[in-house]
């Protein structure tokens, strides 16, 4: 075969591989928005549920998605982060090293329902914390964790050996290096995942089945021990549970969240693309 | 004590001393007892092909090698008389003194004023009136004031490489330095900024004891007082510059200055 119609027939498939995977996106998204463009409304964002959830809004499943997925990244980010820093800047490369990042490979990879479980276990049963925003939080929080270890460790090894080499070399110690050669230009990257991770702990439903989301509470949480409804449960249970619903209310409570997701992803490429600019 | 013609003692004489420096990388001896002393005020070259351990012996007179990991020294460096292999030693307060320059310029994407600061910053040796009559100084000093002095807010990267470095020099001049440790600084830029470079050493050489390392035998001719001529990780030879390249004792230097291997 002819050299050019290779190459065509390769750049046929590899752009056709690619439209594949944007397809499902718009597909989605396009579905969503056509079926539940209908039902949004003030009173769908911030109004409480009526008639057993058939009406009113999903303002409580949004507050609790709120309160949620600011618990497990207050949670996270900090631990996420300074164990980035340890394994990234202080740690050798010995035994207990490897066997730590092989560890946050696995994390990574345990299936969010397995997190649910042990949520319940640590959090709501041994901890007694009972099924609750903090127990929920915290699930959401260890889930997320590997995701941000694995950006932050990203975003540090970013930073070329040369500023840490210069900061040393003008008698900084390792601790002063990190903080003012270091992270100052690593945080538009760990700032990047930990936006990106927001978005994964909103989607999830697993993680909060079993440690924290209701069914249907009337009143919005008022402490950290008070059970709560989340988004991307109330989806199923409007989705399931629920007989004679209307069609665009389900769709709708999916475009919410959804589009909540989708707002955390662009303002995570936004920061992204603001601090491209200054490249070194 | 050894007392010279003049009635100095030996020991203030030199500002660096090196004394059966043995340097590995895990098994590999990089280093092999290397002994000199270097005279304050005065710059000395470090020649000799890639690999011949110049950069290490560099690395090791502010103790870089130290950030690599496998890395073992035996043997003596002495700054002013203190052997900075010593356990108690102040590595912070010793590297202060003994600033680095590297091969590619490397200022921190941070303003033109903020790295000239930097280090006056971290160590919090001046702030506020202070700090800016430092930072003026020690640009002053690599002759970037009079072209900078408006624009000290400005990017640092978005100087040429040669104000990069002598942008690199004055972050260390701002620090009061004594020692410059320069490995190949010129090796990134062309014939013209390095002239200029080589000016601003020879002006610095007043202030600053400067150790050179350089692939370039003109430049080693040029601006050095002393040469020291490296192979395979052993000293070979080291003395008075003119002596170097004029008549070497060593066949080997001569092969290597001659340009028969290297």
């Amino acid at each position: 075969m002819n050299v050019q119609i290779k190459q065509k027939i390769g750049f046929g498939v590899l752009f056709a591989a690619t439209l594949l995977v944007v397809v499902p996106i718009v597909a989605i998204i396009g579905l969503i928005i056509t079926k539940g463009w209908s039902a949004i409304s003030w009173e769908f964002l911030f109004s409480m549920p009526k008639d057993g959830m058939r009406a009113g809004g999903v303002f409580p499943a949004i507050v609790g998605t709120f309160y949620l997925v600011s618990g497990a990244i207050l949670f996270s980010l900090p631990i996420g982060v300074m164990a980035a820093i340890y394994l990234n800047e202080y740690a050798k490369d010995n035994a207990l090293t490897r066997l730590i990042n092989l560890a946050i490979i696995n994390l990574a990879g345990v299936s969010s329902v397995v997190y649910g479980l042990f949520g319940l276990s640590l959090f709501v049963v041994f901890f007694k914390f009972g099924v609750s925003i903090i127990s929920g939080s915290l699930t959401l929080g260890i889930m997320t964790l590997p995701v941000i270890i694995t950006t932050t460790r990203e975003a540090l090894r970013a930073v070329p050996k040369s500023f840490r080499q210069v900061s040393f070399s003008l008698g900084a110690t390792r601790w002063q290096t990190v903080r003012h050669s270091v992270l100052p230009f690593a945080l538009p990257g760990i700032l990047t995942g930990a936006i990106l991770s927001i978005g994964r702990a909103a989607g999830e439903t697993a993680p909060i089945l079993f440690t924290v989301a209701a069914f249907y509470v009337p009143d919005l949480p008022k402490s950290p021990f008070d059970q709560t409804m989340a988004l991307p449960y109330h989806l199923y249970i409007i989705s399931t549970q629920i007989p004679n619903i209307r069609e665009d209310y389900r769709y709708g409570t999916a475009l919410v969240l959804v589009g909540l997701v989708l707002i955390v992803n662009i303002s995570a490429t936004i920061v992204r693309a603001r601090y491209r600019r200054k490249k070194w | 004590m050894i007392i010279l013609r003049d009635g100095l003692d030996k020991r203030t004489m030199h500002k660096i001393e090196i004394r059966n420096l043995n340097l590995f990388y895990g098994k590999f001896q990089a280093l092999m007892d290397v002994s000199m002393n270097l005279k304050p005020n005065t710059i000395t070259a470090m020649i000799g092909s890639s690999g011949c351990g110049k950069s290490t012996l560099l690395r090791c007179i502010n103790r870089m090698n130290d950030l690599i990991e496998d890395v073992s020294v035996k043997g003596s460096v002495f700054i002013d008389g203190e052997d900075i292999y010593h356990t108690y030693v102040d590595l912070v307060k010793m590297r202060r003194k003994v600033g680095m320059v590297f091969q590619r310029p490397n200022p921190f994407p941070l303003s033109i004023f903020e790295n000239v600061a930097f280090g006056l910053k971290i160590h919090h040796l001046a702030k506020g009136k202070a700090l800016e009559s430092r930072v003026e100084e020690s640009l002053k000093a690599v002759l970037l004031w009079e072209e900078l002095k408006d624009r000290l807010n400005a990017s640092a990267l978005d100087l040429s490489l040669e104000q990069k470095q002598r942008l690199c020099i004055a972050r260390l001049i701002a620090l009061k330095s004594e020692v410059l440790l320069m490995d190949e600084p010129c090796s990134a830029l062309d014939p013209i900024a390095t002239q200029r470079i080589e000016e601003l050493m020879a002006e610095l050489k007043k202030n600053y004891t400067i150790v050179i390392v350089t692939h370039n035998m003109q430049q080693a001719a040029r601006v050095s007082q002393e040469t020291g001529f490296m192979l395979l990780g052993e000293l070979v030879e080291f003395g008075l510059t003119t002596d170097i390249f004029t008549h070497p004792r060593d066949k080997r230097t001569e092969d290597y200055i001659t340009g028969r291997f290297g």
